[in-house]
């Protein structure tokens, strides 16, 4: 009981624990996923795992947006950063992740002028301050962080900004499940839903997957005992013959999420037709473009995008990770072609990224290495 | 850039969405445009009160005890939140 022992609540840890395994029935087998990379973090860094009875299998899901980019958006990003009157702007964790002919560190170091930003809004002051560029802002990430560029992209107009424009690569977090659940080759008995994500979508977009898929779902905090609860309440409702939408993290998720910000994301935003996924391929309707009244702000439309297509490195098992197929240590370049050092996939850039919290953590627990020694 | 960061609002800037808010000691401007119903609807929102701030939006409301266990969630989590907070800190909104 080393983690639990850690945890400030050890004694409701053990009584999840617990009650888990009471509501196991004998000889079925439970597989869960959670979606979210900082819930995969925390089930890695805690060693929740081993307090599971073995018949409980946690998979992981594609809920890291960098995990989640495919090779030709950062190498169209990085043909964009090379025009030499463009400054491009990204989070830090972008920096690393590889594209086909390397990352945006890698094109930095060879001239182009590629800086790092904490927010959207400070690609705007960019922007203001270097009027004679044209500031692209490479924006990332599920529905947590979409409202924020939209935010951004309506002060750019309000402040009437002509160099300010945003590759968008916002994702979002259904299709994804669906194109999980209409996988063959995974069999899953629930979600432990994203916490962050549904801040701003709420819990109603997630009613067709008990509805339509018979598989619960329950959003979920990010602290150990907030996914042990929801593993407990998961159980629950199977053995209670059950299947819905439950807010474990009610303390910080409404149920109708955050009305202003799926108003802003409307107002400036559309759905994709389709979207390319490292791993998952092409999902329909799974991420968001601008509207036309925005073209001005949308690069794709005001700079000429290369498109490019490249596949994964063949050594590399992302895809599979991704997927759920295969745990981290299945890979077969996993910790040591590819490490947080010299990492070949984008799973292990980023800290959210199964690879590098199994990294980081997971390899050291005894039950890990246990399987990793019998594979 | 995937986390949520708790902050305790400080004070509020004239004439902008923009608040200084607390983050582990550092002052930062955050946009709390979000945290309206309507574009200029009211704010239910002053002093003292915690937020969870997401690449320099603020999301959600929270309560004290809420931020301090993300608080202590994000110790936790390491490289990942000293980035973020370095990050933060060179970040310069207004």
């Amino acid at each position: 009981m080393k983690y639990v022992d850690e945890y400030r609540d050890a004694d409701t840890a053990r009584a999840l624990s617990t009650a888990i395994t009471a509501l196991c029935e004998p000889g079925r087998r439970y597989s869960f996923m959670e979606i979210c990379g900082g819930h995969t973090h925390t089930i890695y860094k805690h060693g929740l795992e081993d307090h599971l009875p073995e018949q409980i299998t946690l998979v992981h899901g594609p809920g890291c947006p960098v995990c989640v980019i495919p090779m030709g958006r950062v190498d169209d990003a990085i043909a964009l950063a090379r025009n030499p009157d463009v400054i491009l702007t990204s989070f830090g964790d972008m920096l690393r992740i590889p594209g086909g002919n390397g990352s945006f560190l890698d094109a930095k170091a060879e001239g182009a002028d590629i800086r790092m930003v904490y927010s959207p809004l400070d690609s705007l002051k960019v922007a203001r301050q270097n009027p004679d560029k044209r500031v692209v802002f490479f924006a990332i990430g599920f529905e947590t962080s979409t409202p924020s560029t939209a935010m951004t992209i309506l002060r750019a107009r309000a402040e009437g900004l002509t160099n300010f424009s945003v590759f968008c690569n916002h994702v979002r977090v259904c299709p994804a499940i669906t194109a999980i659940l209409e996988s063959d080759d995974l069999r899953l008995d629930g979600f432990v839903g994203p916490g962050h994500v549904s801040t701003v979508i709420g819990c109603e977009p997630y009613e067709y997957v008990p509805r339509d898929y018979g598989k619960p779902i329950v959003t979920s905090g990010f602290e150990p005992l907030d996914i042990l609860d929801s593993i407990r309440r998961l159980l629950v409702q199977l053995a209670e013959g059950r299947c819905e939408v439950e807010n474990e993290y009610a303390r910080v998720v409404p149920w109708e999420g955050n009305p202003k910000a799926l108003a802003v994301i409307d107002q400036v935003m559309e759905v994709r037709d389709t979207f390319e996924w490292r791993g998952l391929g092409w999902i329909p309707e799974s991420a968001m473009k601008l509207r036309d009244e925005f073209a001005a702000f949308d690069a794709e439309r005001t700079f000429t995008v290369p498109g490019l297509r490249i596949a994964d490195p063949p050594a590399c098992q992302c895809g599979e990770v991704l997927r759920g197929l295969i745990k981290p240590w299945e890979c077969g370049v996993f910790g040591t072609a590819c490490t947080p050092e010299t990492p070949i996939g984008t799973c292990m850039v980023s800290s959210e990224g199964a690879c590098a919290a199994y990294y980081n953590f997971g390899r050291f627990s005894r039950s890990r290495v246990r399987e990793a020694t019998q594979a | 850039m995937c986390l949520g960061i708790p902050g305790e609002v400080m004070s509020f800037l004239e004439d902008s969405d923009l608040a200084m808010v607390s983050v582990e000691g550092v002052q930062r401007a955050v946009n709390i445009g979000l945290l309206r119903e309507e574009a200029d609807g009211p704010l239910d929102l002053r002093p003292g009160d915690w937020i969870l701030i997401h690449v320099g939006f603020a999301l959600s409301k929270i309560d004290e005890q809420e931020a301090k266990k993300s608080l202590n969630w994000l110790t936790g989590v390491g490289d990942a939140y000293t980035d973020e907070l370095d990050a933060l800190a060179a970040s310069d909104i207004t």
